[in-house]
């Protein structure tokens, strides 16, 4: 059953289930700190409308810059700015940014230990129809891969705010991960959120499983956790909203509860959240696991729904690896 | 006294510092057995201009908050900044003996994390104007008084970056940023207008929106004059381009690309310290 501690949106699983943008919920976090942080800067690049900063560049305008198609400017004006009291956040579909200015990154704001947040939006498949061109399916893995670099993946545009506002109010750099299509609104306000702590966000008296899942596809979890259940098999299902720094200690003690991991994510499984979870679990508590998400192929156009069932990411994917998983428990 | 006036005296003063500059760059380099031999003598004129007279700063106070702001974007000319930095008291000359040692707070390309004073991190090239836009902005916000001087070198203008990062000064009118280009014409693998031709530059910024200003690089009078200029400069972002001899001041160096990423050896160093001994045929030398 959904965690009765955590204030989850009771209609989760009701056909009519609120559904929004996660990228929401960055435009009204970075509007908010913008009303309480004289210092929080916001850059665009040229995708201020779609990447949801508009409504802060029409409140903040002496604190909004637009620097036009140019990823890597961005980027580097915003380490200057973040080197000199400012909290910058920069704008833009995750492909470009963190993509095509990865090592302005690198250099500016990840090893110049710069006030920077990356907000990379039209992450995954989820993007559909624009194609792969613009489905940023890489970025967790280039992102996490940098010291000093913290990655959020927030699950719904409620969660999307308060994990922008939570790290606008720190200092140190930050990739976070937005997604174009509307997802289901899993959380509610009184949900808690905190940097670095995974939620379990379906419980169950007896789980042989853990589902961990990042994004917007913790709600396709949540369904097949259900569905699961229906047929008597149990399991757990949490949220990692911060897969950097990763929260080791839930992450191993539910290694030691339950032995078997499935983890999911509109994202490559190479270098994405399954990989960050095999990392740790295999040094210190190896269990089996599968990995759902991307199997090393770019996708298509199409609609996000048809692009998770061709690519084997939809919630009757999720079960069979449930399945999958528990028989190879030893 | 204008923040500028150069009387004879300071400017012999200077001209003296810079040549101990490249003495010290020749036995930095020597020691650290690798690095970059001909930006860092041809930017040691700017380099002391800019330490020992044009930069409001405090060596005993780096992160004095209204500072003028020194970016280095071509972070591989290193050496003469540490130089710099020495001989104008943020850390001992002594510690120049570590450039690229481990432990060092000298690292082979600057990192703003390891010694108190480097502004950025740089090395990968073209993303100084950027950073240097991005603190002048800061400084705007914030209504301070700072300046900000970005260094960079002409090869670096074959990045799109460095292009990106003009047209932006140029469109926000940053009066507060004035950049430095070390128009020396080698890069790694010849010289600039052979790999790739960056010229008409000056013509370029001009049409990017900017103040252009042309000055020997190595004649410390006129480039304080020029920055001068520069502040004086309102709605418009100043570019100095700064015509230098690579290698200046040791005869075999100057005007030679090879010496463009290489340090000298122990014989090649004894030869261009006994010639900057003789401050370039003005005194006698001591040998």
């Amino acid at each position: 059953m959904l965690n009765p501690h955590l204030e989850l949106n009771q209609d989760i699983f009701n056909s009519d289930v609120e559904k929004t943008p996660t990228r929401d919920g960055f435009g009204k976090g970075i509007t908010e700190l913008g009303d309480i942080d004289n210092n929080i800067v916001v850059l665009s690049a040229d995708l201020t409308e779609s990447t949801r900063a508009d409504e802060f560049a029409k409140k903040f305008p002496e604190r909004f810059f637009q620097v036009g198609v140019a990823e890597q400017n961005m980027a580097a004006i915003a380490a200057g700015l973040g080197v000199t009291g400012k909290t910058a956040f920069i704008s833009s579909y995750a492909t470009f940014s963190p993509g095509k200015n990865w090592e302005t990154i690198r250099t500016t704001i990840a090893y110049n230990n710069a006030n920077v947040k990356i907000a990379g939006h039209h992450s995954g498949i989820a993007t559909g129809p624009d194609g792969a061109t613009h489905q940023a399916t890489e970025d967790i893995a280039i992102t996490r891969v940098w010291p000093n670099m913290d990655v959020l993946v927030p699950c719904d545009s409620i969660e999307a705010s308060k994990a922008t506002i939570a790290i606008g109010k720190t200092t140190r750099p930050a990739y976070i991960r937005f997604t174009r299509d509307k997802s289901p609104i899993i959380t509610t306000v009184k949900t808690p959120f905190e940097i670095g702590k995974m939620q379990t966000f379906w419980v169950s008296e007896n789980p042989q499983a853990t589902i961990f899942a990042t994004g917007y596809m913790l709600y396709y979890a949540l369904v097949a956790a259900k569905e699961l259940e229906e047929s008597n098999i149990q399991t757990l299902v949490v949220n990692v909203a911060t897969i950097k720094p990763l929260d080791k200690v839930l992450t191993l003690t539910l290694a030691k509860q339950t032995g078997a991991f499935v983890t999911i994510e509109d994202h490559q499984v190479t270098g994405g959240l399954g990989s960050a979870i095999a990392e740790l679990t295999s040094k210190n508590y190896p269990v089996p696991i599968e990995f759902i998400g991307l199997q090393d192929t770019f996708a298509e156009s199409g609609d996000p729904q048809e692009l998770r069932v061709k690519y084997k990411m939809d919630t009757q994917n999720i079960i069979e690896a449930v399945k999958k998983v528990i028989k190879r428990k030893k | 006294m204008n923040l500028f006036d150069l009387p004879e005296n300071k400017l012999k003063e200077l001209e003296i510092k810079a040549v101990e500059a490249r003495k010290l760059v020749i036995s930095t380099l020597l020691e650290a057995g690798s690095g970059h031999s001909a930006g860092p003598l041809g930017m040691a004129d700017i380099f002391t201009a800019f330490y020992f007279h044009i930069l409001n700063h405090n060596p005993k106070d780096p992160d004095w908050d209204d500072r003028d702001r020194l970016i280095l974007s071509n972070g591989h000319i290193c050496p003469i900044r540490y130089v710099s930095m020495a001989q104008s008291g943020y850390f001992p000359i002594e510690e120049l003996k570590t450039l690229r040692k481990i432990n060092s707070r000298l690292q082979g390309h600057p990192h703003r994390g390891a010694l108190p004073g480097v502004e950025t991190t740089s090395g990968p090239l073209g993303e100084g104007i950027s950073q240097a836009i991005g603190i002048a902005l800061s400084g705007k916000l914030d209504k301070k008084e700072f300046h900000v001087y970005c260094i960079t070198s002409d090869g670096e203008h074959q990045e799109g970056n460095t292009w990106e990062a003009i047209m932006f000064a140029g469109k926000n009118k940053l009066e507060n940023l004035t950049v430095v280009l070390d128009r020396n014409n080698i890069q790694i693998d010849g010289t600039t207008e052979a790999v790739m031709p960056l010229e008409p530059l000056a013509d370029k910024y001009k049409s990017f929106n900017w103040h252009v200003i042309e000055v020997d690089g190595n004649n410390i009078m006129r480039f304080v004059d020029a920055v001068r200029e520069a502040r004086a400069v309102s709605e418009k972002p100043t570019i100095i381009i700064a015509n230098t001899i690579p290698g200046m001041g040791v005869d075999f160096m100057e005007n030679d690309f090879r010496w463009h990423g290489k340090p000298p050896n122990e014989n090649e160093a004894k030869l261009a310290l006994q010639e900057l001994r003789t401050l370039q045929g003005k005194i006698e030398s001591e040998y």
